[in-house]
């Protein structure tokens, strides 16, 4: 009688997130994930911070507050950095759907992350300087 | 001539009705021997309960796939020198998305019988096959040559593709990189099979397909070519309604 334990399940999504013995393209796979699950949930969290806008003036002063907190900004770096990185991940994707650059994709992903890397330092000195 | 290794073989084990466990052995081995010979030796020697599937020993039959170090890979042509080294640990496991029979044998029945529906073909006029430079006496319409089809059925794409993982209907690299190879113009009945959201569009682009495929099939590549005739044939099916 065969065991269903290794048996393909949507319970063991997790091993999406399992990044040991995997390749380049495995690990694009993985960053794409945790990048999407990153920019969802700050999608709800910009949804309840914003809420507090609808509560006046004093509300208002107190979300630019807010934002000039230095956690917060390490915060909306890491949002810049998911959309950068899940975008740049994402243009590799459809161009090796469309049959581009399939015999390169290890090339292309690392080119694509160190144009990612350079935006998102651009983006942090801005922010940290501005 | 090679100075032995002392490995310790760390083997997953389950019988029916057992809790998924691994068991030890220590051997001594020669690193240039590959790791198929190892399980093998535990078989012999130590402990004749051992399950695991093998025939050919060299790279034809598919049937010894398994992970070893966390990685898919074709045993009898796996040297212990590249997963280890002397005082070592070569971790053994079934392979991942088929059900376990026992121990580090699965059940590829599925894995076949969904090769069939898409007509993969084992056996294909030589000069379909994709290989560097064919010899000049090879022509499109030569019949006479005929060649083994590259895909060895041994399931290790399938085992590595995290979108097999979770889902038990998705055909899976080998299957969609058969439906290729046997051509959506020669076969336009296949289209129905692949264009869907079991076929070609559950692939979510990880390419560990290819990279563990020990028999240059490129299932990746095949893939992303079927999606661009797929692409292309709803175009054309669009401008012509036009």
């Amino acid at each position: 009688m065969e065991n269903k334990r290794n048996k393909p399940s949507p319970a063991r999504f997790w091993m999406w997130f399992n990044p040991i013995g995997r390749e380049t393209g495995g690990w694009a796979f993985i960053l794409n994930r945790v990048t999407a699950l990153g920019l969802i949930f700050y999608l709800f969290l910009h949804l309840i911070v914003l809420g507090q806008l609808a509560k006046g003036p004093e509300g208002y002063d107190g979300f630019v507050a807010l934002m000039h907190n230095p956690y917060v900004i390490v915060g909306e770096l890491l949002v810049v950095a998911a959309g950068i990185l899940h975008g740049l991940n994402g243009i590799r994707i459809i161009l090796t759907t469309f049959g581009i650059g399939v015999t390169y994709q290890k090339t292309l992903f690392y080119t694509l992350m160190a144009v990612a890397l350079i935006t998102i330092l651009i983006f942090g000195i801005r922010m940290f300087t501005a | 001539m090679s100075q032995n290794w002392n490995i310790t073989l760390k083997v997953s084990r389950q019988k029916e009705g057992e809790t998924p466990h691994f068991d030890e052995y220590k051997m001594e081995v020669n690193p240039d021997e590959y790791v198929l010979d190892a399980v093998e030796r535990v078989w012999a020697f130590m402990d004749r309960t051992l399950c695991y599937r093998h025939a050919c020993h060299h790279s034809t039959c598919g049937a010894c796939g398994m992970r070893v170090n966390d990685v898919e890979k074709l045993t009898c042509i796996t040297y212990i020198r590249d997963m280890t080294h002397d005082g070592g640990t070569l971790k053994i496991e079934p392979l991942r998305n088929f059900p376990i029979i026992s121990d580090l044998a699965v059940d590829m029945g599925t894995l076949y019988s969904r090769l069939e529906s898409v007509g993969a073909r084992s056996v294909l006029p030589a000069p379909e096959a994709e290989i560097e430079n064919p010899p000049a006496t090879w022509s499109a319409d030569d019949g006479q040559y005929i060649r083994l089809a590259d895909c060895i059925e041994c399931g290790l794409c399938i085992s590595a593709c995290p979108s097999a993982a979770t889902s038990d209907e998705y055909l899976g690299p080998a299957i969609l990189a058969g439906a290729q190879a046997n051509g959506l113009k020669r076969n336009p009945e296949l289209l129905a099979l692949v264009d869907c959201e079991h076929g070609v569009w559950r692939c979510h682009s990880a390419f560990e397909c290819t990279a563990v495929c020990p028999s240059f099939v490129d299932p990746a590549r095949r893939i992303m070519d079927l999606r661009t005739q797929i692409i292309k044939e709803r175009f054309t099916r669009l401008f012509h309604k036009a």
